[in-house]
């Protein structure tokens, strides 16, 4: 079943967000917004449910440091003892201090790298996929906004994102 | 306009007061002769008697003692130098010894006290300062409706400063003993601090003292002055100067402050040093100064004062909390883990003293200043509840004190420290007037610096 959507151009993020709310106040329903850059507060005026990668970051934080910590009481303390500069390592707790900055940059890079998959999964990017932004201006200085044209009067919502500053405007058949 | 509000100033006021009178206590307590301090510690609650051994004992001998068997002199042996009697008297002159290093402890306990409250408030205006003169050269445009906060705690500076130095030149002219490189006899016998007098010597010490904050002072003033000249002017004249003076200021600070930390503090352990100190105490005057602010703007909020200031500057105040927290971590650790891990004798006293001593305080605050304001503040929303930032604003400043606290206490009273009616009634004393000279210079200029060019901006400032 194809479904027709609207594509407005527009050339200004402060435009665009300004339509944003002006498109949402009128009860049509947006599909998707392509920017150039990511435009501060878009969320918030879109009305998307708050991100929840800040939780799995932490998560991930913690896993990192739990693994540092492990690996180093595996590595220093149960399968070789060493003693370096007077320190014997037959104690986890009295060793502590020189593996924390093992545990801080693992915790750092645990969190960091596992953010950035999870963060490619939840919006299903992948390497060689090919890319979806329906016009090569939104990687340049255009703003795109998709509006799903539903039930509505095609004409009507033209002349209304016309008004709401758009400086292009395509109706567009998906498959 | 603010007025300062009757309740909050009788509160100071019995701060002040209650202060007042237990310091008199505080310094009328302190034992005088070590007669005194032989009652004290026989009558201690955790008074085990000290058990001096007898020079020239060894320890089987005391481990016979312990049993119940005497000492008899090998027949074998030959005649020492010493008799028993003389014996006898070595180890009472040695009992004398540690009951007389008690006693200067407990007369520098009191004093100590004072110094550690005095230091932790004035800082909080230095920090404050800083922090002013940072959004200044900065250019921010999101705080200018927080500069009469900010213009208001750095009037303490004055006052805590002229205290500072009251105490600094006390302590120089022999009233307690809480520097020891100032007491000759000491420096006769101690070849590093002899070293160290073409820089460590009482006068210079003083002048030193009097340039930090004398200069200190005067880039307030001329802040402060300037910030409210602009209130009326057209142009932006008093701004520009303003910026180009904040610019200097944070010249003269970075440096002065190290050098005041070196002073002030540092030299409280004449033959141990650390080079990120001056930055370390920094970074305490620093998040203690911006609690102070986020705490004062909150409070003024909630009396209806600051209708322009919203829950986005709170968050931002917040943040910083957080950040600068993190960022004192990061060099109390550095600095230990160095000096841990190489373990010299010289530097590593430093800790030794304050891990055997000072334990449940000094990992205690590690506590306090890291793990509580990065697990309250890390989430992004807590950031905007007000009474939440207050609570770990709290938190906050009783960790630094702590901090303080151990920057100060194992170098003047040792072992023989705690917290009770002196330490507190300092807190009192100084917060009650840090209270009164705050808020009342609140009252002295609008709440709002309607001149700052970017206080539209700020009004608006919104994330």
């Amino acid at each position: 079943m194809a479904s027709k959507v609207i594509h407005a151009l527009y050339t200004d993020d402060d435009l665009l967000l300004q339509a944003v709310r002006q498109v949402r106040e009128a009860r049509y329903s947006i599909g998707q917004i392509y920017t150039p850059f990511p435009v501060h507060g878009l969320d918030k005026a879109m009305g998307l449910a708050p991100t929840r990668l800040a939780i799995t970051a932490f998560l991930y934080g913690i896993i990192g440091l739990s693994v540092a910590a492990a690996m180093m009481n595996f590595i220093m303390i149960e399968d070789w003892p060493m003693d370096i500069g007077g320190k014997p390592s037959f104690s986890f707790i009295q060793n502590m201090p020189s593996f924390v900055p093992i545990m801080f940059e693992l915790t750092v890079f645990f969190a960091a790298h596992l953010m950035v998959f999870t963060f490619f999964m939840r919006s299903k990017l992948w390497p060689f996929k090919k890319a979806e932004n329906p016009d090569s201006r939104t990687t340049d200085d255009h703003f795109l906004m998709e509006v799903v044209v539903g039930s509505h009067d095609a004409e009507e919502l033209t002349g209304f994102l016309f008004n709401t500053g758009a400086s292009e405007i395509k109706l567009i058949d998906k498959k | 306009m603010y007025t300062l509000s009757s309740k909050l100033k009788l509160f100071s006021i019995i701060l002040m007061v209650v202060g007042l009178l237990g310091l008199v206590y505080g310094f009328f307590a302190v034992p005088s002769t070590i007669e005194d301090v032989r009652e004290l510690v026989a009558h201690d609650g955790h008074g085990e008697v000290v058990e001096m051994p007898l020079t020239g004992q060894t320890e089987d001998e005391l481990e016979d003692d312990a049993r119940g068997f005497d000492y008899v002199p090998s027949e074998h042996k030959v005649e020492t130098d010493r008799t028993d009697e003389e014996v006898h008297k070595m180890a009472e002159d040695a009992e004398l010894v540690h009951l007389e290093h008690i006693l200067h402890q407990l007369q520098n306990k009191p004093w100590a006290a004072l110094y550690v409250a005095a230091f932790f408030f004035f800082m909080i205006a230095l920090g404050v300062l800083a922090f002013y003169a940072v959004q200044f050269a900065a250019q921010a445009g999101w705080s200018p409706v927080l500069f009469r906060v900010m213009e208001g705690i750095t009037a303490y500076l004055l006052p805590g400063g002229v205290i500072m130095f009251i105490l600094l030149a006390l302590s120089s002219f022999h009233f307690n003993h809480l520097f020891i490189w100032m007491d000759p006899e000491v420096v006769a016998h101690d070849e590093i601090i002899q070293n160290k007098q073409s820089y460590l010597n009482v006068p210079f010490f003083l002048i030193r003292a009097l340039i930090y904050i004398g200069g200190w002072v005067l880039f307030r003033h001329l802040l402060t002055r300037n910030s409210r000249k602009q209130d009326e002017a057209t142009g932006i004249t008093w701004y520009k100067k303003n910026f180009k003076l904040a610019a200097g200021f944070l010249v003269f600070f970075i440096v002065t402050e190290s050098m005041m930390s070196w002073d002030w503090i540092m030299s409280l352990d004449p033959h141990w040093f650390s080079t990120l100190f001056g930055w370390y105490v920094f970074s305490s005057m620093f998040v203690s100064g911006i609690t102070v602010i986020a705490l004062v703007t909150i409070y003024l909020k909630s009396r209806n004062y600051l209708p322009f200031v919203n829950d986005s500057h709170i968050h931002d105040l917040a943040k910083f909390m957080f950040g600068i927290s993190i960022f004192w971590t990061y060099l109390w650790f550095s600095q230990f883990l160095l000096i841990w891990y190489s373990n010299i004798p010289e530097e590593v006293t430093y800790y030794v003293a304050r891990i055997e001593d000072y334990g449940l305080v000094f990992f205690g605050m590690v506590v306090l200043n890291f793990l509580f304001p990065l697990l309250l503040l890390m989430n992004s929303d807590f950031k905007r509840v007000n009474w939440f930032v207050v609570m770990t604003g709290i938190i906050i400043l009783l960790g630094h004190y702590l901090d303080i606290f151990v920057m100060v206490m194992p170098a003047t009273v040792g072992e023989s420290w705690f917290i009770g009616i002196p330490e507190l009634s300092s807190l009192a004393f100084f917060g009650g007037l840090f209270i009164f000279v705050v808020f009342s210079a609140l009252t002295k200029a609008p709440l709002l610096a309607k001149g700052n060019p970017f206080i539209k901006e700020s009004e608006h400032y919104h994330y």
